[in-house]
């Protein structure tokens, strides 16, 4: 057997190590994502809620956006992170129902970064810039909701009135949305 | 060269009994046991000890499945006699090609039940436990008893459990809690072999973004222009059946759920005139299968046996062996020709898993949250001004965001013993410093 104790062993030794019945352990993913949540830059446009405290891997962020065409809206996102993160991106989900190109009725949200280019070196707040860019700059060539998408595409002035009737609670192309106006 | 060769061979001690045929079977391996070479450390045993101390180590495989099937052929033919398995998986149809231990009549049952049964039936003397379950279904208790682990997973998030469990057991006074883990990965073409001595070498977790993540599609190619029959399976899984199954969790080993998704993609590529989609290929893509070729799974199951071999035997220098130059990881490419590269792959000193070894402390269990803060921040070595702070399971007070402050504020005016017991370990992190502190508390 490869003689690993009469190796050099660097790390300091015995006074430090623990010992006794081990305890459950906080998790790597647990670590990443506490320190992701103390380098968030929220503003003054966005919040986080925590339904329960103790557990740092499911929360739900709000976006108040100030400017652009969802300004004075409330939309709020559901962030669902596994133990697998940071190799796995974190689920990310619309709770209200929205008219948006990248975001469908559902709620599902096209953001790069949330699939196709997620790394383990990004983090939250890359999420959150992200999020907070989709409503400033909604985006047609990456349609997830392709009504909005075509709307937004043929005429940008038709599809501000109808993002505005849409967060006020009206209905847009047969489809009832819910007032998110503040 | 070769006469040198033949020179040195001959005087090679022949081992006694070779008239027996059991000794004659493994004549070839012992001339490697019996025969002093270059890189052999003078503290090695050799001779029958040598083969005894081979057949003793206890190991276990972790998967039976491409590489596993590789990996138990291989340690039983090595040598190795206490083998053990584990693997939660049954066989289905697909994996006949190169998951040589299984036959047609074995589809449905246990891949690490199988592979046992067949190796032991093929290698005399060879004893093989099998467990069919998860890897998460065993404690420390468990991994304890082997000498080597060698993997060989298609998850990462297997590997990370299985390396941070690996790592917490390491305790310093005890060498027998050190334990090797020879980690085998492919992906078509390519793969890699590493060696982990935990503590010593870096870690899985040090080498997390080393996984690149599967190359995902983009949602909204799915949801508006799939091309392919692959986009049409993806949509149904992400999309469809969270709006037409909501609530029910998708078990991808569940044969009812894989064709209630391939009928939806069916349909789906339908519409947009994609054809293609299979059940087999729906599974494929559900269950995330990266295409297995089967030589670049020989390959590196050759590799790893190779490196528990001489683990095993100190025969010869292995990878992660510290005191060799380090080379800890070797990356193996079939794409175009043939390359590999070894090196080292450096440890984090940051490493969530490795990085930070827990720190007993004694504290007084009356203290308040506040004031065991306070000595945080005073504390020689790192002074921890700004906390944050939980165990596993609670969060005891973060610094930010707002919400988290302010929902964790009230804990700073309890006692500590009124949070946490007496040997719970908490996590620290501060913005000064980029790594995170652990430290077990034990109250006086
Ligand atoms: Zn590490």
């Amino acid at each position: 057997m490869l003689k690993l104790w009469s190796m050099k062993q660097e790390q300091q030794k015995a006074d430090n190590a623990t010992s006794g019945p081990k305890k459950k352990k906080v998790t790597a993913a647990q670590l990443r994502v506490q320190k992701d949540l103390s380098e968030l830059s929220l503003g003054s446009t966005m919040k986080t809620t925590f339904p329960n405290p103790d557990d740092i891997l499911n929360f739900v962020l709000t976006i108040e956006p100030d400017e652009g065409m969802y300004k004075g809206g409330r939309f709020s996102f559901n962030f669902a992170i596994n133990q697998n993160f940071p190799h796995d991106p974190p689920k990310v989900k619309c709770k209200e129902k929205i008219y948006h190109p990248n975001i469908d009725l559902e709620g599902n949200v096209c953001l790069n970064i949330l699939r196709e280019d997620w790394k383990p070196v990004l983090n939250l707040n890359a999420v959150i810039v992200g999020l907070q860019f989709l409503f400033l700059e909604p985006n047609a060539s990456d349609p997830l909701n392709k009504d909005a998408a075509e709307d937004l595409k043929s005429n940008r002035e038709g599809f501000k009135r109808n993002v505005r009737a849409a967060m006020g609670g009206g209905s847009v192309r047969g489809e009832s949305f819910e007032r998110v106006l503040k | 060269m070769e006469e040198e060769f033949e020179e040195s061979h001959r005087t090679v001690p022949k081992p006694k009994g070779m008239a027996d045929p059991e000794a004659r079977r493994w004549e070839y391996l012992r001339y490697i046991l019996y025969r002093p070479g270059p890189w052999v450390p003078e503290e090695a045993t050799q001779g029958t000890e040598a083969v005894k101390f081979l057949e003793r180590m206890k190991v276990l495989v972790i998967g039976a499945g491409g590489l596993g099937c590789e990996i138990l052929k291989n340690l039983a033919l090595s040598g190795f006699k206490d083998i053990h398995v584990i693997d939660m998986d049954t066989i289905d149809v697909s994996n006949l090609n190169r998951q040589f231990l299984f036959r047609q009549a074995d589809v449905g049952k246990y891949k690490a039940e199988v592979a046992a049964k067949f190796v032991m039936n093929r290698v005399k003397g060879v004893s093989i436990e099998a467990y069919c379950g998860k890897i998460q279904d065993k404690d420390e208790s468990y991994y304890k008893q082997f000498n080597i682990i060698v993997c060989g997973l298609d998850s990462v998030e297997a590997r990370r459990w299985i390396n941070a469990t690996l790592v917490d057991m390491v305790d310093l006074e005890d060498g027998d809690s050190i334990k090797p883990l020879v980690d085998g990965g492919t992906e078509g073409f390519k793969g890699q072999t590493r060696v982990i001595i935990p503590s010593f070498t870096a870690c899985i977790e040090c080498q997390l973004e080393l996984n690149a993540p599967r190359a995902a599609v983009p949602l909204c190619t799915l949801a508006t222009i799939p091309r392919q029959p692959q986009h049409c399976i993806e949509w149904a899984h992400i999309i469809a059946w969270e709006e037409e199954r909501k609530g029910d969790t998708l078990d991808t080993d569940d044969p009812e759920h894989i064709t209630w998704l391939y009928q939806k993609a069916a349909k789906r590529a339908a519409e947009f005139n994609i054809t293609g989609v299979t059940y087999s290929m729906t599974q494929g893509v559900v269950k995330n299968i990266i295409p297995a070729i089967a030589s670049t799974n020989a390959i590196i199951a050759a590799s790893c046996c190779n490196e528990a071999f001489k683990i095993a035997t100190a025969m010869n220098p292995s990878l992660g062996a510290p005191a060799e130059g380090e080379n800890n990881y070797m990356m193996y490419s079939g794409d175009d020709g043939v390359y590999t590269y070894t090196y080292s792959y450096e440890k984090k000193e940051d490493c969530p898993v490795c990085g930070i070894t827990a720190k007993k402390i004694e504290v007084d269990g009356e203290m308040y949250l506040r004031n065991f803060m306070d000595l945080l921040a005073e504390m020689p070595d790192a002074q921890l001004k700004k906390p944050t702070i939980r165990t596993e399971g609670q969060s005891l007070y973060y610094q930010a965001p707002a919400s988290l402050e302010e929902a964790t504020r009230h804990n700073l005016s309890k006692k500590l013993s009124e949070l946490l017991s007496s040997g719970d370990e908490v996590a620290v992190s501060d913005p000064a410093y980029t790594i995170d502190f652990r430290f077990q508390l034990i109250f006086k």
